[in-house]
């Protein structure tokens, strides 16, 4: 008797099981509730960044919920995320994502944390229609690929160093020179990222018609480049172009200094994450620095009004941020791009969404959000930064600077 | 390729620029090469993890050039010394010792995994990102400004070439100088005369340690450091020694020095990608050649 019992109530506990799995909870819209959906890098190698979007998300969300939600056919509701943590491996934000749509119903995503996981996710969501509005992917692969449902806030890799060639271009022919005539030193380490970097570069020297004189790829283990900070001194280069991660920063920053390398112009990727500044103080004057965006910024938009005030409510929201990291802010971004196209479609349906969101024309905080048929957001450019006295004040684009370019640096 | 060669006929300065760059900087390859020689030669260890101790003797020296401490990289020198050769002594008796008389594999397996647990442990430690120690010195201009030189190189130049002298005069004319050298040369007639081998070899393998960290006290204020970085000093060491040969401190210095210039007028010529790639590539016609010239020595012996 005691056996069957027993029998039974497993058999019963299975039956609840299997039917729990079968059926595909309805989670998208729950009572006054619009669930988006997230898998991001809680732990592992992009925890810290990881960690800074999924704060900016729950900005976001907060705030939009407080200024009373999005309207969506005459009635209110509020915005929720349900995460998962993707432990920084792709293949485990794939299965998350799939996990997310057809176990708990989320109908609305909100990108990973980088290139590679949001490599990883977009088929997915591609496969199953569902829009994914991310901030942390920039590689330029993402958008070559021909994916409907995938929208970024934030700009593309080869736009980092584009705005340093403008700005060149800008600055020589003011002070006479022949765009023919402005030489360019590129230094790029042979990886996706800094490649994709060189290939933005590559275009833009070639709108502009500037002049390449040198060409290095990095090699991973760097740690000396004085042959091509020699070249570029020899040559007389006007701008020198280097990406190569924070060592690729560091080395340049370290030698551009030792060797008294006189180039009027220097960009250089990941200023920040070498700390430049914090190494070698001045020496580093007059480096330019691409961001996506920066809190001195004159953008503004309904939901956070300015990017100072963004900046402001950010560090009041968080504890132990000095700095409030662009990674935060583009995620609040996306976060925004939703609220809008839920309101602008009027409507729960993917299809709709995606053509809202297609169709999203709008002014943020973070910058001003139109996107490509690609996906891509085409209305914000990069910003650059250059290192004055210390501090990295915007210079470029001009409509946004905040202090004018010190050229020769 | 042949633009950069016209490059350096047309500015001639260019190559007294690079060569100096190279020879500036294949002397602090010279040190960890030299070390490398020593247990090479006397223990017929070769030791993968060589380049691991040029990292830690950098990140120590970058410790000490932070706060609290704040202490001058050039002053942390001695520190550094007797804090890897104490190090080098450790691991002489927990690893070293055990491997030494098996075969090479087994060795070069020990030294191997010993380069992995470094680094991971300086990651671990550090993070990946790269680090420098600044030395504050001043960088002098020749000929206009034509030529740089940073005074960093100029003092890593001499402080390589006296710590090569004191070494060598050491080899020479101490009492433990000679015990290494007898064993290098035969280490069972060396127990029979009454030498402690065992304490030999810990000597020259902590001595090793000790003067790879000071090569890591000079890379840290010339270059950057970064925990996967030793694997690049090790290679460099092992084109230098099997060029060289052991017990043949000159030799080392030499070749040391040549390998500083190829890399430089290699990355200028070829691009930086292949500044590294030389390197390896001499490895190769380097063992090339020493084949071939064995050969023939064998040829004569037979």
């Amino acid at each position: 008797m005691q056996s069957l019992c027993n029998k039974l109530y497993f058999a019963g506990l299975v039956l609840v099981i299997a039917l729990a799995l079968s059926l595909p909870v309805q989670a998208k819209v729950v009572g006054n509730k619009i669930i988006l959906g997230s898998a991001i890098s809680f732990t592992g190698k992009y925890s810290s960044n990881g960690i800074h979007a999924s704060n900016g998300y729950n900005l976001g969300i907060k705030r939009v919920n407080e200024m009373g939600g999005v309207k969506v056919g005459g009635k209110t509701y509020l915005l929720e995320v349900k995460y998962y943590d993707d432990e920084s491996t792709p293949a485990r934000g794939a299965q998350l994502a799939e996990r997310l749509i057809k176990q708990d119903g989320i109908k609305y995503f909100l990108g990973p944390y980088s290139s590679g996981l949001t490599k990883a996710i977009a088929p997915v969501t591609e496969k199953y229609k569902i829009p994914m509005v991310e901030a942390e992917g920039a590689s330029r692969s993402l958008f070559t690929q021909g994916y409907k449902y995938l929208f970024a806030v934030l700009s593309t890799s080869e736009q980092y160093l584009a705005s340093a060639v403008a700005l060149a271009a800008e600055v020589n022919k003011e002070n006479g020179k022949s765009p023919g005539d402005v030489k360019v030193a590129m230094a790029f380490e042979n990886d996706p990222f800094s490649l994709d970097v060189r290939a933005g570069v590559v275009d833009d020297i070639k709108k502009h018609g500037l002049k390449i004189v040198v060409d290095d790829k990095l090699p991973r283990d760097l740690s000396d480049m004085t042959p091509t900070l020699r070249k570029a001194k020899a040559l007389k280069a006007d701008l020198l172009v280097v990406s190569g991660h924070s060592k690729g920063a560091a080395t340049a920053g370290r030698q551009v200094i030792e060797m008294k390398v006189n180039v009027p112009m220097i960009a250089v990727t990941h200023c920040e994450s070498a700390k430049l500044i914090k190494k070698f103080g001045s020496g580093v004057n007059g480096f330019l620095c691409p961001t996506q965006w920066a809190e001195t910024l004159t953008y503004s938009g309904r939901h956070f009004g300015t990017a100072a005030e963004y900046d402001a409510l950010f560090k009041a929201s968080f504890d132990g941020y000095k700095n409030v990291p662009y990674q935060a802010a583009q995620a609040s971004a996306a976060v925004l791009v939703w609220a809008e196209a839920f309101e602008s479609a009027d409507s729960f349906d993917t299809e709709a969404l995606r053509d809202a969101i297609a169709a999203t024309d709008m002014k943020t905080f973070y910058g001003n959000i139109r996107f490509s048929v690609a996906g891509n957001n085409i209305a914000k450019p990069m910003v650059l930064r250059q290192i004055q006295n210390g501090k990295l004040n915007v210079v470029a684009p001009s409509k946004w600077a905040s202090h004018p370019v010190q050229w020769p640096r | 390729m042949f633009d950069n060669l016209s490059l350096l006929g047309l500015v001639p300065m260019l190559n007294l620029q690079l060569l100096l760059d190279g020879l500036l900087i294949g002397s602090v390859f010279a040190l960890a090469a030299y070390g490398l020689a020593l247990v090479w030669g006397v223990m017929n260890i070769k030791n993968l993890a060589q380049g691991d101790f040029v990292i830690m003797g950098g990140y120590i020296t970058f410790t000490l050039s932070q706060p609290p401490i704040n202490l001058h990289p050039i002053l942390s020198i001695p520190i550094i010394f007797v804090l890897m050769f104490v190090f080098g002594w450790g691991l002489y008796h927990t690893i070293i010792k055990r491997v030494i008389e098996r075969d090479l594999f087994t060795s070069l397996l020990a030294t191997f995994g010993l380069a992995i647990v470094i680094q991971q442990l300086i990651n671990l430690a550090y993070g990946p990102d790269v680090q420098t120690a600044d030395a504050g010195m001043e960088i002098r201009e020749f000929f206009g400004g034509e030529i740089t030189i940073a005074d960093t190189k100029l003092v890593s130049f001499l402080l390589a070439l006296v710590v090569g002298l004191l070494i060598t005069f050491f080899m020479k004319k101490s009492r433990m100088g000679r015990a290494i050298r007898a064993t290098s040369q035969d280490a069972r007639a060396a127990r029979i005369m009454g030498v402690d081998t065992d304490r030999v070899y810990a000597f020259t393998f902590s001595l090793n340690a000790a003067i790879c960290g000071v090569a890591g006290v000079l890379i840290s204020i010339i270059w950057v450091i970064q925990p996967f970085f030793g694997i690049t000093h090790s290679i460099r060491s092992f084109v230098i020694v099997t060029s060289a040969g052991f017990g043949n401190l000159i030799g080392v210095i030499l070749s040391a020095l040549g390998l500083g210039a190829v890399e430089q007028f290699s990355g200028f010529i070829f691009g930086a990608e292949f500044q590294q790639a030389t390197v390896v590539g001499l490895l190769v016609g380097v063992l090339i050649i020493r084949q071939i010239m064995q050969s023939r020595q064998r040829q004569v012996v037979q």
